[in-house]
């Protein structure tokens, strides 16, 4: 049962917030924070669960394996459920706030917490066809929430996003169906055994190219991910950061979990192309950040640049690369989830997102300028931040591999990040405002700082302490399908 | 039959192809929708050809039997339908809003969400 919480818990509350339509905000605000509270615990019960016991599993449906549906809970799963349940807490406080939140019609907690129930049964699931089915709830709770505000911008960039990723989903589709069709198995387990049978040898590589394509257009890498920079600036600002926190990690998620253990044994050549479109992903987004002036943009590219980090681990095709790809996405949820809620503060305060026309908050609020500053340099990658180690896995681990290439752009583009930090910061906190705008003290913010102070400490958690992260992200990484798979 | 299955599919996918990539709206709407059926075709498909006797296992029989069909990719191309159809309906409810707002039916018309730049070198300002 604690198996399914990241499901029944989120699944639960959309039912009862949407149930409670009559009622009032404070009603469903306050069911929907009790849900987000106990999605918190039972991700860590989960969590503990699975570091004593190891890998827990359930096979729904009545049939034995490999032909019941199968959820299953390993170390990556685990510490990825956690961090969802912790996001969205963060956020759900965050919309209490006055700093830009979603209008707050019925339907907007049903749709956030259905959001989380997808995120959260993505991570959970060990069946490729299931994992289509979350993929979809997140594409339809994503679009729900993105036409909520039904201004022309918002229906225009929701049509974006729907064509491209409906072509996404479609090829994801059709690789299920190929996998299913060459091997006739959907479980995941079965699938890595069916993997190695030789008469499958010429096809597979083919379909899981497919599927790995599917999911990099999920994940928003070059050049698939023009739907992401069309669209995520239309989001109010705690919606913003829980879909840019955690949606393109679900597809790298999905990619680790499939190149990275089901088919570990795929060909060396993907890997070599994937670490290719990481290096190109990398660059792409953060010049499109640098050319950017509105804070939702900037971000937004900012969240393809760093897919091209966490690709660039799962290229590696190693345990020490998968390790390294799963600390760096614990790290960039929170650290990119906390930028983004700075910048609805920024909007609250000086009153506006683009940078031309804002300015003067660090002599009116230094305390908001420090928490910029601790996750604008734990995603630029400085010690002793989380970024620092996320990068530093990496990078010695693409260094040990002999790939210089791949190092010295990974170790580039975080200049890239650094000018466009320093730009946010030079513009929206140490500039004066440029119509000499008075930065008023504004009412009813406190949630919104409770947010980002919660997030700013786990930043500075993982990056103070790193040791128990590492140990634990190096055991996850042992337990993945590589480790039996012999190189 | 397969092979005259693979070029129905095929025709499908590029029919799809050429109108999903088209300005207009509607036309767009109707490729992606064709774009899904050709994908259900081969979730379809993957059960094999052959057995036409229904997945359904008989009154005094415990097991099916050797010659019906597989019931697993009927099972997933069910499902796979309801949710392209779902999603079909909010894509043109979706078009049907953005028309009754006044946008036009040619995407390349649409600017609310991207306008565009008014400064040689920099971006233009968002809402």
């Amino acid at each position: 049962m604690l198996l399914l919480s990241p499901l029944l818990v989120p699944l639960a509350t959309a039912l009862l917030t949407a149930l409670l339509y009559r009622q009032s905000v404070a009603m469903r605000r306050a069911v929907s924070l009790i849900g987000a509270l106990l999605l918190v615990l039972c991700a860590g019960a989960l969590l503990v669960t699975v570091e004593h016991a190891g890998r827990i599993t359930l096979a729904l449906g009545g049939w034995p394996l490999p032909y019941a549906i199968e959820f299953a809970a390993d170390r990556l799963s685990a510490a990825l459920v956690l961090i969802t349940a912790v996001l969205g807490a963060a956020v759900l406080l965050h919309q209490t706030s006055r700093a830009d939140p979603a209008p707050e019609t019925p339907t907007l907690y049903p749709l956030l917490h259905g959001l989380l129930a997808a995120v959260g049964a993505a991570f959970v699931t060990a069946d490729l066809f299931n994992l289509y089915v979350w993929f979809e709830l997140m594409l339809i709770a994503t679009l729900g929430l993105l036409v909520h505000g039904g201004e022309p911008r918002q229906l225009q960039a929701a049509f974006t996003y729907l064509a491209l990723n409906l072509v996404g989903t479609l090829l994801f589709l059709i690789a299920v169906a190929l996998l299913y069709g060459a091997t006739g198995h959907l479980n995941f387990s079965a699938l890595r055994q069916a993997a190695l049978r030789p008469e499958l040898a010429a096809a597979l590589p083919v379909y899981v190219t497919l599927l790995a394509l599917a999911l990099l257009l999920k994940a928003g890498a070059f050049p698939l991910f023009f739907w992401l920079p069309a669209s995520y600036h239309t989001l109010p600002t705690p919606v913003l950061a829980l879909i840019g926190g955690l949606l393109t990690k679900v597809g790298v998620y999905a990619l680790l979990r499939l190149l990275g253990d089901v088919f570990a044994a795929a060909p060396a050549v993907l890997y070599e192309a994937l670490g290719g479109m990481a290096l190109l992903t990398l660059v792409t987004g953060g010049l499109g950040a640098v050319y950017h002036w509105d804070l939702r943009r900037i971000l937004a590219f900012h969240i393809i640049s760093q897919i091209g980090y966490l690709l660039l681990g799962i290229a590696l095709a190693s345990p020490a690369g998968a390790a390294a790809t799963l600390f760096f996405t614990l790290h960039n949820i929170v650290a990119k989830a906390s930028l983004l809620l700075i910048a609805g503060l920024i909007w609250a305060l000086a009153g506006h997102h683009d940078l031309r026309r804002v300015g003067g908050l660090y002599s009116a609020r230094p305390g908001l300028a420090l928490l910029f500053l601790v996750a604008a340099l734990a995603l630029v990658g400085l010690p002793p931040l989380s970024g620092f180690w996320g990068k530093y896995l990496l990078v010695r681990e693409i260094f040990s591999q002999e790939r210089w290439l791949w190092g010295g752009m990974a170790l580039a583009v975080g200049l890239l990040t650094l000018y466009s930090m320093l730009k946010i910061g030079l513009e929206a906190f140490w500039k004066p405002h440029p119509v000499g705008k008075v930065i008023a003290p504004v009412a009813g913010l406190w949630p919104a700082y409770g947010a980002v102070l919660l997030l700013t400490a786990l930043i500075l958690l993982m990056g103070l302490l790193p040791e128990p992260f590492i140990r634990y992200v190096d055991a996850a990484a042992a337990s993945l399908g590589r480790a039996g798979v012999a190189p | 039959m397969i092979p005259l299955l693979a070029l129905t599919i095929a025709l499908i996918v590029s029919a799809g192809v050429y109108l999903a990539l088209s300005r207009d709206l509607f036309r767009c709407i109707v490729g992606l929708a064709a774009l899904g059926s050709a994908a259900n075709l081969i979730v379809f498909a993957t059960g094999r050809f052959g057995p036409i006797q229904p997945a359904i296992i008989p009154a005094d029989a415990m097991k099916l039997a050797a010659t019906a069909a597989s019931p697993l990719p009927q099972a997933l191309v069910l499902t796979a339908i309801v949710i392209s159809f779902a999603l079909l309906c909010f894509a043109l409810v979706l078009g049907a809003r953005l028309r009754q707002q006044g946008a036009s039916d040619d995407s390349d018309q649409w600017q609310a969400a991207e306008p565009p730049a008014t400064d040689p070198v920099k971006p233009a300002v968002l809402e």
